[in-house]
């Protein structure tokens, strides 16, 4: 059967009943004395753990500033990923000659899965910025480039003509017909991008041994932490979700303005 | 002295070894500041014809020719209103206006100038920074006849620009499209299947018939409409009573009518 849509209220009571058996079932497994807190700690343990690591150091800084060194890392090898992604895609789409270069390189790059950049990346740059750079470009570059490309070659060729015998050159089609035709897609490959690039940086940060929540999750697995290790992995979550919901919010606002 | 000029113009496509013959030997001029319509029921390969003095799609025989030079490509100098428009719908009215002109090399000032006359001249005082979705259909193709009449073109290439818009407004832009074209003469290839428009609007009516798309008649309108005084009225509709405008109309009705007929047995 296919789901029909819910009232909103009933929408919401089924979403806390559910949070609320998880939690539970969790709080009665770590509580049954089956495993030992430390292997499996209660979810308020978890909480309390959250906001120590929050206000005393661990691993050489506080959870936020662990944050903030990944995002750090996060934003540069992205915004790397749309500078290149961008303009490659639009090229690809106008020019057949570079699509016909670009296209093969890349089809065979996109599958090697981010994290198996990880030791070329620590042969190349050791521990060095580069590194977990390389590997979020990596995560993040292919949905940025495949989408531009699918946007632009998709414009209805109507606007193409209509540019054509207005005079536009290869330049004002691109910046001022390709890309904006190709917005609606390229913003759908951004949040793609976005989560890919970001699901990559723990990967990234397992070869930088200075911050990051990448390696305060390291550093909580050595000293049998798993509430550490939790707390990292909640935190990669929330800030997931925050990346995501700023882009969909873009995606939005930009729809609106066009009125489609 | 003739500005389109086809000659022997042919387009056959071919499809899995068969040959299909879409166009065959047409042969029309368009003089200096010439209104021509062509009029066909669809499928004749009318909108190919203005599509290929345009740029946008070229013959397989004989020559298209702008200014006695061979058509290549789209350009500024060939502006074209497409039926469905074709504005950028992420371009305010002022920018969709000012695209081309921005192509043609024209400096800032006079960019201004133009824009704010041709927005004048068409009734769109108020909207210069709309985005197309939020005008009607109406307005949305007077932008769009705005945006090539202000490049002043040599030639103007309209593809059933009135087609997509409801009863009453295509009336309301037929008149201005006359007013626009009897104050301010361009050479025009307009094309239609809406027979009164074609008479309302012509200098000169190329009647085509399809299968192959050929020329069945070329009809001079003008000699009429300026002996029987049609620029007189202003309405539409009191041209379309005149008995001379009858007349003409029901002639190309029956030519289109006969291929009709000959389709159905």
């Amino acid at each position: 059967m296919i789901a029909r849509a819910l009232p909103s209220q009933q929408f919401w009571r089924l979403t806390i009943a559910g949070t609320f058996t998880f939690l539970a079932i969790w709080s009665v497994a770590a509580l049954s004395g089956l495993t030992s807190r430390a292997f499996l700690p209660a979810p308020w343990d978890v909480v309390v753990r959250f906001i120590e690591l929050l206000t005393q150091p661990f691993a050489g800084y506080v959870l936020h500033e662990h944050l903030l060194s990944s995002l750090h890392r996060f934003a540069m090898g992205f915004g790397l990923a749309v500078l290149i992604g961008i303009p490659l895609g639009l090229l690809m789409a106008w020019f057949k000659w570079i699509d016909r270069i670009v296209t093969p390189a890349f089809e065979a790059i996109r599958f090697v899965a981010p994290i198996a950049w990880v030791p070329f990346a620590a042969l190349w740059f050791g521990t060095g910025i580069g590194g977990p750079i390389l590997i979020i470009f990596m995560g993040a570059f292919p949905p940025v480039l495949i989408n531009t490309y699918r946007g632009a070659k998709q414009v209805d060729r109507k606007y193409i003509e209509a540019a054509q015998m207005l005079g536009a050159s290869s330049w004002r089609s691109m910046t001022e017909v390709l890309l904006p035709a190709a917005v609606p897609s390229i913003v759908a490959g951004l949040r793609v991008s976005a989560g890919l690039g970001w699901q990559s940086l723990v990967g990234a940060e397992l070869i930088v041994a200075s911050s990051g929540v990448g390696y305060l999750m390291v550093k909580g697995q050595a000293s049998v932490s798993t509430a550490t290790v939790m707390c990292g992995m909640l935190a990669i979550g929330i800030v997931g979700l925050l990346i995501d919901v700023a882009l969909r919010r873009l995606h939005a606002a930009i729809e609106q303005r066009r009125g489609t | 002295m003739a500005v389109i000029q086809f000659q022997h113009v042919g387009r056959v496509f071919r499809q899995n070894g068969k040959e299909f013959v879409a166009l065959k030997d047409i042969n029309f001029e368009v003089g200096d500041r010439e209104f021509v319509a062509v009029v066909g029921p669809s499928g004749c390969g009318k909108t190919t014809c203005m599509r290929m003095a345009a740029g946008l799609e070229h013959p397989t025989d004989g020559e298209v020719k702008v200014d006695s030079e061979i058509v290549t490509q789209p350009g500024p100098d060939r502006a074209v209103v497409f039926q469905q428009f074709a504005l950028f719908p992420w371009k305010t009215v002022w920018d969709n206006i000012d695209f081309g002109l921005r192509s043609l090399r024209v400096d800032t000032e006079e960019r201004k100038r133009r824009i704010e006359q041709i927005i004048a001249l068409m009734g769109l005082g108020g909207y210069e920074q709309a985005f197309p979705h939020q005008l009607s259909g109406g307005m949305q193709q007077r932008v769009a006849i705005a945006r090539a009449y202000v490049l002043d073109p040599k030639v103007l290439l309209m593809d059933e620009p009135f087609g997509a818009l409801d009863a009453q407004t295509r009336v309301v832009m037929q008149e201005e499209l006359v007013r626009l074209a009897r104050k301010n003469p361009r050479t025009v290839l307009f094309i239609t299947h809406a027979v009164e428009e074609a008479v309302y609007l012509a200098d000169r009516i190329v009647v085509m018939s399809r299968r192959p798309g050929s020329i069945r008649e070329i009809i001079d309108v003008k000699t009429v409409r300026e002996t029987e005084n049609w620029d007189a009225h202003t309405c539409i509709e009191d041209v379309m009573d005149l008995p001379s405008f009858v007349h003409l109309r029901t002639h190309v009705w029956k030519l289109l009518r006969e291929q009709q007929l000959g389709d159905e047995h």
